[in-house]
Parts: structure tokens; sequence; C-alpha cells
């Protein structure tokens, strides 16, 4: 951990670009996603990018070599869905642990395959959202129901944070988080595996601001969701997903000036066309990127949704040399949150 | 939200062990109710709310549960943080996990001993929530100031040195005691909660103290003007010392300064323990404020409910409440013989109280809109019961039928809604048959409901030609239902010129809201109505007579007219290149999404789709926004005006919570199209050219001030802020339309289906604000980018509502370019329909009505003029520059005509 505090210090660390963007381009099919081992699963696959883990591995391999050819320093799992929760939906459940040990693992070999001196690698282990809230009812007639809850998301993401462990991560990334009481039954369980342990492994979390309201979709500001993460103590807070970078500026701002710990941000390449693609080619975002770096907004960039090696190539180009943000002194206060923060000066 | 002093207010009211109320409406499970306690407590200022619901007939895990998963759908409450409150940990535990937000616990003690103590601060850290430390230990509650301390100090090391403890997220809850109380034990309780605060906030770095304030008055139950003066006299001196939070009821603390003398006096001596006979004196003078408590929150004060219902009722109706009105409405219909009396009696009773207070000024505009939807509400729980009684309900009940309408062409309806509003309060069965509503359909329906009155309203100026085509439809009916006539452009000269003239019934135009049930009611009693016809017919005469006489007003010849126009200087003046590319460079580099362009060096335009809401609000014009409830008066003196004020602060938060819903949950759509094109002035038209100048694409016909001006005041005409050919010099001319109101519809209905036309009327003032907003965001962007004749421009807000800048955005059908089809040209230049959606009635009224269109000019000597009356040379002149006939011509500039149409002589 300290040769990434060491590096966060002198320079702006690259993450990599999007997984789901890169399978699709590769178009698999019913057929790819079943493999010999699940010939026979009683529900279609196709679409549960995570399991291509286990079915086709070259693939996912293939593909975070590119990002770490590329100038990815850091390489994420391929397991934005690898909780028993979010599997559910094909009856996966129970591959839920394998996928993130065999996700974590492919990750580690092409991260050792391209470590320098000069350029170590690490792998981060993906921990996303679920596609469940537990502070949104799914009914609007019910305002009060709720389709999950703390207990069973802490369970579900602890199970996926210890799998990564086992498979070798070197940091835990909880990201795509639009459901702040998601991200706060994750690191719950975090910390208590860390606690358990007696380990120390850095984390990072990542929220995401929907729309141009400037709030996640469980209504938080970028100051009220940083107050309500920061007792995880993490190693880096930030942003991405379902904005491009010109309408995800403001907020990666805003969370840069609050943050005393390290910032990122990995914003789509856009948003999505009529046909679903994303438009914003390799220069234009790194144009981006390169502006925040030079405004001092950054530690850590890549890209998410319609990102490609070339994304990751042209933003590593637009940061090097560049001089990561200086986290700044924030005076002490109680810092307290509902949807919009609210500071105690003491 | 930061809180400046520091001082935090934490709600009391969703407590159930601290109100009675409260825990009345979780044990019946009213969470709804439950849910406007937390929402007033906010409103009232709480900053934190704190929710509590340990009592013994209740499931307190599944209570906080279930109320704190709906609170996280409620944003006006969800805002604050939660303090979650439970002597049990199972309820405390339940509780953090329900809330998204960092909250506060209250609260961890050392009660049973460090091991508890420690593993409950573990479990707050890894939840994420501030923790409140009561001080208690093992040997009990801590009561004198040496074991406050030395509880706190142990607490403090074990949390901060054991477990890394933020100490910023450390609150002591020193224990505030009862004080007065009679046993001497107690009458230092307050000054070692005092002394203890300033200790510990001394030798525990970083913490917070904190206490549940109203235990200090406990022995004054019942006698809230001591406990309130009781409270500020504490947190006056506790405050300083060190105290920064407090559980309080936020709307219900007296200002130190307002405690009467001798009583601040008497509350020192017991808080401060300053004299043995402190408590007697203090119990002396606290009979004589016995029962003079008053409470300071309304909202909170219920001893209405205890009134008789029909009292209930009236007092709902004028206060607005209509939290209780179907319970109360069910209540008399019990006790009616018929379902009907209850709104014969009770409720028309309140509206009555209602209608008198509003005409004596006594109650405004806004206060009467919620009146009327408490009305409303209870007059929907009632109707299915009287139509069970198959009884007519609305036959002969009430004060008479009015049928209203905006006509045919105009889609303006904010001031119709709010006529229509007060007619009902007012006991008039009212049928409002919307906006663009053809003549016949208004007649026929007058004619089927056997109408007493028909209402017309229009705000554009073709609305009053309509008006005229739907008095002589009413003459030509042989009808003599009387007409009522209101709106923006409409006037009582108009109405007696042009109107009553082509009607034998009563014709009356009412100024607004409030006057409109007078002349209601005069016109629908038979006795009444001819009196009023008799002075309407006098007073119509002396105001045509004037008017005849007014149009006798020297004209010039158009001729005449345009060798006295704006005699600018072209020779030194070079009309400012349109910064276009450099535009269309601007949106490529800072990429706001909203965006899109095309443009050539000569012409460009540009798109603005989806645009932010939330960018418009800081630039609002607030003034026409209370004008539109008939309240006058500039903002922001309006807010503190002593008469309105109160209202109008009232009205202006609850537009800036809807403000905040409309931007936050994108209610509306504001779209916009803006374009500037190589022009040049060809008499009084404006040629609007092809980028190489060598053709006419288009052409802008203006009018030109016509009426005798006095020596050196120009004959002003728009064409005139345009640089001629002989100039030798290129000139521009730019165009844009806006609208806020993509949406709006949909909304308005929403509410207008929930008997709710306060928030109907509401919404629409919001979208017309957005909209002019917008108009002003985008005439400085085109000022400081597109056209960038002001690139350099700095304007506060208010010099911008002051239209103080460069240039100006004159708009077709108003005084400077009266004459409504141009807005056909700025269609077609613009492609305005397909662009942003904005659509143009017959009459060019333009649909959604929260929308603005206009003309750029960049000329610093430009400026806003009236056209006013025009001669026939200019009319005829006209005419034929738009290819028209006379009488085409006549129709459209009908409200600028300086002489009769049809007959007479120029």
């Amino acid at each position: 951990m300290s040769d990434l505090i060491d590096a966060l210090a002198e320079r702006i660390l690259v993450l990599d670009g999007a997984m789901g963007t890169m399978i699709q381009n590769h178009d698999p099919n019913e057929a790819d996603y079943r493999g010999e081992r699940f010939a026979d699963w009683e529900s279609d696959l196709k679409g549960n990018n995570d399991l291509l883990t286990l079915t086709k591995p070259e693939l996912i391999r293939d593909i975070t070599a590119q990002y770490a050819a590329a100038g990815s320093d850091i390489l994420t799992t391929n397991t934005f869905s690898a909780t028993t929760i979010a599997q559910a939906d094909y009856h996966m459940e129970d591959l839920a642990v394998e996928l993130n040990i065999e996700a974590a693992k492919i990750a580690r070999s092409v991260a050792e395959e391209y470590a320098t001196a000069d350029k170590p690698r690490w792998v981060a282990g993906v921990i996303g959202p679920t596609n469940r809230t537990a502070s949104i009812s799914p009914d609007v007639n019910d305002p009060g129901k709720r389709n999950t809850d703390f207990d069973e998301l802490a369970k579900a993401y602890g199970e996926a944070a210890e799998a990564l462990l086992e498979g070798g991560v070197d940091i835990i990334l909880m990201e795509t988080i639009f459901d702040t009481l998601n991200a706060k039954a994750a690191i719950y369980a975090y910390r208590k595996i860390l606690r358990e342990r007696n380990i120390d492994v850095p984390l990072m979390i990542s929220g995401t601001i929907t729309d141009a309201s400037g709030r996640t979709l469980s209504g938080q500001t970028t100051e009220a969701f940083y107050n309500s993460v920061v007792h995880a103590r993490p190693l880096t807070v930030g942003l991405n997903c379902a904005l491009g970078p010109d309408a995800l500026r403001t907020y990666v701002a805003e969370m840069s000036r609050i943050a005393p710990c390290y910032v990122h941000a990995y914003p789509n390449a856009g948003l999505p066309n009529e046909f679903g693609e994303y438009d914003l080619t390799p220069d234009e975002m790194a144009e981006h990127i390169g502006e925040w770096a030079d405004s001092g907004l950054l530690n850590m960039a890549g890209g998410c949704c319609g990102s490609t090696p070339e994304h990751i190539g042209a933003i590593a180009q637009a940061v090097e040399g560049k001089a990561p943000r200086q986290r700044p002194d924030i005076k002490r206060a109680m810092r307290l949150s509902g949807l919009e923060p609210f500071t105690a000066s003491a | 939200m930061t809180s400046a002093i520091n001082f935090i207010n934490i709600g009391e009211r969703t407590n159930v062990t601290g109100s009675a109320r409260f825990k009345r409406l979780i044990k019946e499970e009213d969470y709804d109710t439950a849910l406007s306690v937390a929402r007033e407590q906010v409103e009232n200022g709480a900053q934190i709310i704190d929710i509590n619901m340990d009592e013994g007939m209740l499931d307190s895990v599944e209570a906080m549960r279930k109320f704190l998963n709906l609170i996280a759908g409620e944003p006006d409450i969800a805002k604050v943080p939660v303090m979650v409150d439970s002597s049990k940990w199972e309820v405390i535990e339940a509780g953090l996990k329900c809330i998204q937000g960092k909250g506060m616990v209250n609260s961890i003690s050392l009660k049973e001993g460090e091991d508890k103590f420690l593993e409950q601060a573990q479990a707050c850290l890894d939840y994420g929530a501030a923790v409140v430390v009561m001080a208690f230990d093992e040997a009990g509650q801590a009561d004198t100031e040496d074991r406050k301390v030395e509880i706190a100090e142990r607490g403090y090391a074990l949390l901060v040195d054991k477990l890394d403890f933020p100490p910023e997220d450390i609150i002591f809850d020193l224990n505030i005691f009862a004080i007065a109380t009679g046993i001497e034990e107690h009458n230092n309780y307050a000054v070692d909660f005092i002394n203890a605060t300033k200790r510990v906030r001394e030798s525990c770095p970083g913490c917070h103290v904190s206490g549940g304030l109203s235990n200090v008055s406990f022995s004054f139950r019942g006698n809230e003007t001591v406990r309130q003066a009781m409270h500020s006299v504490f947190l006056y001196h506790a405050i300083p010392a060190g105290l920064d939070m407090a559980i309080v009821n936020a709307g219900q603390l007296e200002v130190y300064d307002d405690i009467p003398d001798k009583l601040r006096e008497a509350c020192e001596d017991v808080v401060l323990n300053r004299r043995d006979d402190a408590t007697e004196r203090l119990l002396d003078l606290a009979e004589e404020y016995k029962g003079k408590g008053k409470k300071k929150d309304s909202k909170e004060d219920l001893a209405w409910r205890e009134f008789e219902v029909n009292k209930r009722l009236e007092h709902a109706l004028v206060k607005g409440i209509d939290s209780y009105v179907t319970e109360d409405t069910e209540e008399a219909r019990q006790k009616a013989s018929r379902p009907l009396d209850v709104i014969e009696g009770p409720l028309m009773d309140g509206m009555n109280v209602v209608g008198d207070l509003f005409g004596a000024g006594k109650m405004f505009l806004p206060q009467v809109v919620k009146s009327a939807r408490v009305m409303k509400k209870a007059v929907a729980y009632l109707l299915p019961f009287i139509e069970e009684e198959k009884e007519e309900a609305d036959k002969g009940s009430n004060n008479g039928t009015i049928i209203m309408a905006t006509v045919k062409g105009d889609v303006h309806d904010i001031g119709k809604n709010i006529v229509g509003v007060v007619l009902q309060c007012n006991n008039f069965e009212v049928i409002d048959l919307g906006v663009m509503v053809p003549m016949n359909d208004i007649l026929d329906a007058a004619e089927k409901h056997n109408a007493h009155v028909i209402g017309l309203s229009g705000l554009i100026t073709p609305s009053l030609d309509e008006m005229v085509n739907v008095a002589a439809e009413m003459q030509r009916r042989g009808m003599n239902t009387p007409l009522l006539i209101g709106g923006a452009t409409t006037s009582r000269a108009h109405t007696a010129v042009k109107i009553d003239p082509a009607y034998n019934g009563a014709v009356m135009w009412v100024k607004d809201a409030s006057r409109s049930v007078p002349v209601a009611s005069r016109m629908v009693s038979k006795d009444a109505r001819a009196k009023l016809e008799a002075e309407l017919k006098d007073d119509y005469d002396k105001l045509r007579e004037r008017h005849s006489n007014k149009k006798k007003d020297k004209f010039l010849t158009l001729a005449q007219a345009r060798a006295n126009g704006v005699a600018l200087d072209w020779d030194n003046y070079e009309p400012p290149r349109p910064k276009l590319p450099e535009t269309t460079e601007y949106a490529l580099r800072e990429a706001p999404p909203y965006i899109s362009g095309e443009a050539s060096d000569e012409s460009g335009i540009y798109v603005f789709e989806d645009f932010p809401l939330e960018q418009l609000v800081d630039t609002i014009d607030w003034t026409p926004f209370f004008l539109s409830w008939e309240m006058k008066g500039r903002y922001p003196n309006i807010l503190n005006d002593p008469n309105k004020g109160p209202e109008a602060r009232k009205l202006f938060d609850e537009a800036q919570a809807m403000l905040k819903q409309i931007v936050d949950e994108k209610w509306l759509t504001a779209k916009g199209v803006a374009g500037i094109f190589p022009a040049q002035r060809v008499g009084d038209d404006i040629h609007v050219l092809n980028d190489d100048r060598s053709e006419t694409v288009h052409v802008m016909h203006n009018l030109r001030q016509q009426s005798e001006h006095r020596e050196g005041v120009p004959n002003r005409s728009l064409a005139d802020f345009i640089a001629p050919e002989d100039a030798g010099k290129p000139d521009w001319v730019g165009a844009f339309a806006v609208t806020a109101g993509l949406g709006s519809k949909d909304i308005v209905e929403r509410y207008k289906a929930q008997n709710d036309d306060y928030n109907a009327i509401l919404v629409e003032a919001l979208a017309d604000r957005l909209a002019e907003s917008f108009a002003e965001w985008l005439h400085k962007f085109v000022r400081t980018e597109l056209w960038g004749h002001a690139a350099d421009e700095t304007l506060a807000n208010e010099d911008l509502i002051g239209e103080k800048y460069k240039g100006i955005r004159p708009a077709p059908g108003y005084p400077a370019c009266p004459e409504h089809t141009e807005k056909d040209t700025l269609w077609e230049m613009l492609d305005v329909e397909a662009r942003t959606g904005i659509e143009l009635t017959e009459s060019r009224a333009m649909w959604p009505g929260a929308a603005v269109s206009g003309w750029y000019f960049s000329h610093p000597e430009s400026r806003y003029f009236v056209v006013g009356r025009v001669a026939k040379d200019q009319v005829k002149d006209y005419a034929k520059r738009k290819g028209w006939d006379i009488a085409t011509a006549e129709k459209w500039i009908g409200p600028n005509l300086g002489y009769e149409p049809g007959g007479g002589e120029e």
C-alpha cells in the first residue's frame, strides 16, 4: 500500500476504462456466455458479463491487458454484478464467490505481467451497486416499501469483498454508487472484514451523479454524499458514470474542493446517442481530463461507459507529467448529512 | 447548510416520549400526519430532527424503520440529518440501517460498563454516525459539576484513544435537570450544567455539548410563558459556556430581550441560583403568567381542534389548513340532516368570513386560494353523499352560475383561474371551459347551464377583438346574460368603446379578482343589476365621449413622421459584427450539452435544448410574480411590507419550495432558439438578407409613432435602429423564442384534479417567471457571446431586470411592434415550432403560455418605446407592404387605430 501512496504523491494515476463496452464490441452470443459449463443452465445468460470471467476468461484477460498496455496503473476486476443479489437475475447466486475470486486472479496476472519497477500496477476489486436500492421504494404507491435492506446488502457485499481479497486484489473499489445507503452497507461490511482480519486494504469510493440535478439517484448532493461515506476513511473518493466529462466537471470540482483524501474521476465517454453508443472520441475525452488535471482537480482518472483502451491511452498521455491535486487542508468539524450537507462549526 | 452561529436546533416534535400528539399518530399508524410533523419542524428551522419511538405499546424497531423509510421519500424532510434516538440499542441500530446520510446516535453511555460502551461506539463508526454520550456511568447519572466532567473525560479518552473516534463527532449530553422544584439539592443543577459544559469543552478538544432543554423548566408544566422564558435565559448563559446544540421546539423560543424584565430577572435568579428565595419568587411571579401561554408557532397551535365542528371548519377555511378537513366535514355531515346542508351551512359561512376578510383587505389572494383548496376538498368529500341522495346539489343553492373561458386564440389563464377561485369562494358555481375556447362553445355552454354570467378572459391584444365578436354573437342570438370582461390587455375604455356597443346586455369590466365578486353579485340580482346597468351606461357614455375627443389627437402624415424618425449617425458608427464563429468555438470548448447550432461568418441559429432550469432561478424577477397574485410592490421590499409582508413571505417561501421541486425533479422543460441575420433597413421595414446580402429572405414590417411629438422628440420605428443600404455598412438583426412551460400542462391538470388550484396557479406563475428569466439569460448570452456587442458587460441582477444593458429585445405584440402577425416571420426565420415546440395560435398567442419571443437590436441608441395610435395613411401603407387588404390590416392593428375603421376620414 505504501507504494500506492508514494505514487499518488508523485503523479496522477490512470484507471482503466469500460469493461462492458469492450465486451459488447466483441458481441458474444448466448453460447459464448454459456460455454460448456453452463450449456444447460435453466435461464438465459446473455448479458451476464461477469460470467465471461468463467466462460471466456481469455476475452476478459485480453481486455484487461489492452488497458494495461494503454497505460492503466490500476486495473479493475470484471465483477460489477458479481454479488449474490445481482446474480439472482440469472439464478447464479451460488457463483458470486467464484466469479470474484477468478476475476481477481485474471486482473492480478495481467498486473504482474505488465508491472515494472517504474510503473507498478495495482488491482482494484470492483464492488458494484447491485440492482436494488435500500433507500428508494420500488412501488410509487408505497413509499415505505423496500426490495432489499441493509443487512442483506451488507452480507452480499461482504462475501464479494472477501472473495476479491482472496483472489488477490490490492484495493477495493465501490463504484457507481447511486444509493448511498447501499454504499454504507458495503462500507459496514468492509470495515468489519478489516477489523476481524486485522488487515488494511485501501478503499476507493465512487458515487454517481445521475443527471443535471447534481444529485445521486437517492437525492444527495456531492457534499452530502461525501459526508455520508467518509467514515470509511477511503484512500480516494470520486465520481464515475452517468455523465460525460462536460457535465461531470462541476461535481468533480466540488469533490476536489471538499475532500481531504485523494480524488478520482472516471466519466462516461459522453452521453449515449440514439443508438446507445458513446460519441466522445479519445482526444475529446483526454482534452477534458487534461484540463481537469491542469486545474488541479485530480489524483486519479479513467473512463467509464463507452471508453476504450484508446481513450485510456489518450487520458494517460493527457495527465502525464502533470502535477497531482494537492489535498486541501480542511478544518475538522462535525459534518453530517441528509440529502444536503450540514456542518457544525466547532 | 452551515450553522453560522454556534448553536444547533434539534427538532424535538417527532419524539413519542415528548409529544403526546406524535405518540398518538404513530400508535394509530397515521404516518401521513406524522410526516407532516417532521416537515413542519424542518420548516420551522430544525437543523437536525430527533426521532424517538420508545413507547411500551409500540414495536419500536418496526416504527423506527417504517418512519425513517417514509422520510427517505420526502425530500423536504430528508434534506436534514436525522438523530436516531432510543434508550434501546436495537432500535438505534435499526434506525442506522435506514439512513443514507450521516446522522447522530442519541445515545450511548457507560451505564453498563466500558465493553458495551466501546462496542456500541464502534458500531457508530461502522455505520457512520456522530454519537451523543450521556453523562451516565456504572454509578448512575451525573448530577454535580464534577461528576459530569469526570464521566465526559473518561468517555472521551476511551473513544479517542481506543477507537480513534473523531472528536468532532462526539457530543456530550451533560444532563439538564429540572430546577426550581422546591427541593434544595436541585437549585444548583443549572449552574452545575453550565460550569461542567465550560470544563468539558476545554478538556475534550473538538467535542460538542448538548442537552434536552425542556427538562430545566419541568416544574412549570402548563405555564408556557415561564417555561419559554426559562429556556431562553438558560440558553443565554449556557451557550457562551459551550453548549452548542440542544433538543428544542424550534418554533417556540422566546427572544431573550422580549422577556419582561421582572420575569427575566426571576428566571436568572433560579438558573444561576443567585438567591435562596429564587424559587418562591418565580413561583409567585408565575401566577401572573398562568394561562397566558401563547404558543408562537401557529402551525403547532392545535387549540382550535377543541372548537365545535362548525367553528373548526371556519377556522380551517380562514387559515387554509386542509389536514383535518375530511374528518371535520364527516363530523359535520353526521350532524346535518342532509349532506348539502354542510355546504350551505358551515362551509359557506366559513367562506363568507373569508370573503369578508378579503374584501376588507385583511386577507391576501394566496390565502384565499388556499381557503378555496380546503373548500374544494370538503365539497369533493361530500359529493358522493349528495349524489347518493339523488339530489342535485348545484341547482338553486348557490349565488349563481358563471361560465368562464379564455377566448379563442389565447392561452393565458392565470388571471382567469384566480377569478374563478375567488368566485367559487363566494358561492358561485363556476364552470371553467379552459383556454382557446371558440365562441360558440362558450355561448352553448352558457345556454345549457342557464348561466347567470359569462366571463371572458384574454391577455394578448387580438383577444380584444374576439371579445367583441363574442358580444356581437350574443346579440345575434338574442341573449341577455351579463358579460364579464377581464385580462391584462382589457380595459374599461376598450370595454366601453368596443364591446359594450356590440351587445345590449350588461357588459362589465373588472380590474382584478377582488373586484369580481361584488360585480358578479350585482349582476345576478335583478334589482341590483338594473341599477348596475344604469350606472354602467352612464359611465360608458362618458368614456366613449372622452374617447372620441381623444381620437382627434393630431397625427403627422406618415411622410412627416418618417422625416422625424430617429436620426442615427451611421457615418461614425460601425454596427458590431456578430462573433458567431467564435461562439461556435466557445460552445465546443465549454460544451454545455444544451447548446447546439450552426453559423457562418454572417449568420447563425443556435438551439438551446433542455436548458438547465437551475441556471434560471437566480435571475428571476419576482416583482411580476407577486403582481400575478395581485400583491403590488417591489421585490424584495414587499417581503418587509408591514401589511402584506408576512403573506408575501409565505407565498415566496412556498414558491421557492416549489421552484426547487420544479428544478430538482425537472417538472418543466425549457427550450429556446436564437438567431442573428444580415439585415438592412428599407423604409419602415427591415429586410433580412442572405449571407452575401444579395437577396431578401424575410421582411420585418414595423409601425412608426405617428402622433405629433414635441420639438426634438423623434417619431420612432424599430426600423430606425438598423443601418439602411445607403449607410454602406453591414448590419444585423436577431430573433429569439424561449419557453419554460413545456410539461406544465400535465402538472397543472394534476393539481386541478386534486382540487388544488393554489399549486396549479403557482406552477403557471413560476413557469412564466422562468421563461422571462430564460429570455434575460439568452439576451445576455447574445450580447456577450453570440453577437458579442457587449462582451465586457458586467451587470448585477437588478440592473438586468432594470434593463440597463446595451441593445433591446422588443417582442411582437408589445408596444414597440404591436402587430402580432410579425411573429409568423419570426417563427419562419428560426423555425421556432420545430426547434422548441412553441406553437402559435390563430391569434398568435404562444403555446405553452410561459414563452417569450422577440427581436434583438444591438445599436446602443436602440430603446423601447410605444408606437401608440396610427393614422389611416400608415395603415394603408402597412397593408400594402404586408400584401393585405385594408380590412385585414385594421383588424390586426385594431388596438392602435387612431380612427374609426370602416368609414371616417383619416
